[in-house]
């Protein structure tokens, strides 16, 4: 196995990319953390204090949730005059939903959307 | 069943990757025409590579098939290139009546062996052509989310996930 990790690019990249999406599912894994993502969703380019002001957390709490999410490349910080702008980055999320979401789901979600979608319309179910 | 898109996309928008490629790599996939068609919308991309030069993308095969779509779809003016760490330019996209927008690459040295991508987006005065590259029109395509998410996926194990 190891001799393979060693030799085998492909495995490499493997096993690279696997950990990258360790720490996406880990950031994500979290209530407070896909929130502070929502704020970011609703209004990008947010200071530090801005976004302690919407979560009933300490500010030491928000400071290490929003380390894990620049570390799991979900925020990219920018500075901006004296302050640090946080910017959601929409790229792990996207190359989850390309590597998990898009190749398996695609034809049988599809398949079954259409059939919710039908057993909906019938009326018994509120829109 | 169609969602309005009642919110606006962000003004500056951030796009940021880690890929497994060399700076010259990545350079080469965005500027040449040849990379261009092989990932995201797959639509050519022209550059003048000098303060000045002339920026053209072009629709891609799928999108002429559609039938609406002229030759050229996006404008713009390179402002700063330094290969192969960063290239400013302005990006217009045609279909829209907008002011033209700033886009920004850099690419920098992560760990061994790994790049980092960062793209900077000045949207300013833009809302339709944010709405556009954030992915956020329906029908439209992951905007640039899909298109760097791809770029990855293609330098990485040489093919595209849209193939």
């Amino acid at each position: 196995m190891f001799a393979y990790l060693l030799t085998c690019d492909h495995l490499v990249t493997y096993y690279r990319r696997m950990a990258d999406d360790d720490r996406v599912f880990n950031a994500l894994a979290d209530p407070t953390r896909r929130f502070l993502l929502d704020l970011l969703y609703q209004r990008d380019g947010r200071t530090q204090s801005e976004l302690e002001q919407e979560v009933e957390m300490t500010r030491f709490g928000v400071a290490k949730h929003l380390r894990i999410l620049e570390e799991a490349g979900l925020i990219v910080i920018r500075k901006s005059g004296r302050n640090n702008l946080h910017f959601l980055n929409p790229v792990p999320i996207r190359s989850i939903y390309d590597r998990w979401m898009h190749k398996y789901t695609e034809q049988r979600a599809a398949t079954l959307l259409a059939l919710k979608h039908e057993l909906e319309s019938r009326g018994d179910t509120p829109e | 069943m169609t969602e309005s898109n009642t919110q606006a996309a962000p003004e500056i928008q951030i796009y940021r990757i880690y890929i497994r490629a060399t700076p010259e790599a990545i350079w080469n996939a965005i500027t040449s025409r040849e990379w261009a068609e092989r990932y995201g919308y797959r639509a050519p991309v022209e550059y003048d590579l000098r303060p000045g030069g002339k920026f053209t993308g072009y629709a891609s095969e799928a999108m002429m098939e559609h039938g609406d779509a002229p030759g050229v779809i996006i404008e713009g003016e390179v402002l700063e290139v330094d290969p192969p760490r960063r290239l400013v330019q302005t990006w217009k996209v045609l279909w829209f009546d907008e002011p033209a927008t700033t886009l920004t690459y850099e690419i920098d040295d992560d760990e061994e062996g790994v790049s980092r991508l960062t793209v900077t987006h000045d949207l300013t005065g833009a809302p339709q052509t944010a709405l556009q590259t954030a992915g956020m029109i329906d029908g439209a395509g992951g905007g640039w989310s899909q298109v760097f998410s791809d770029l990855k996926t293609l330098l990485e194990t040489s093919n595209s996930l849209y193939g």
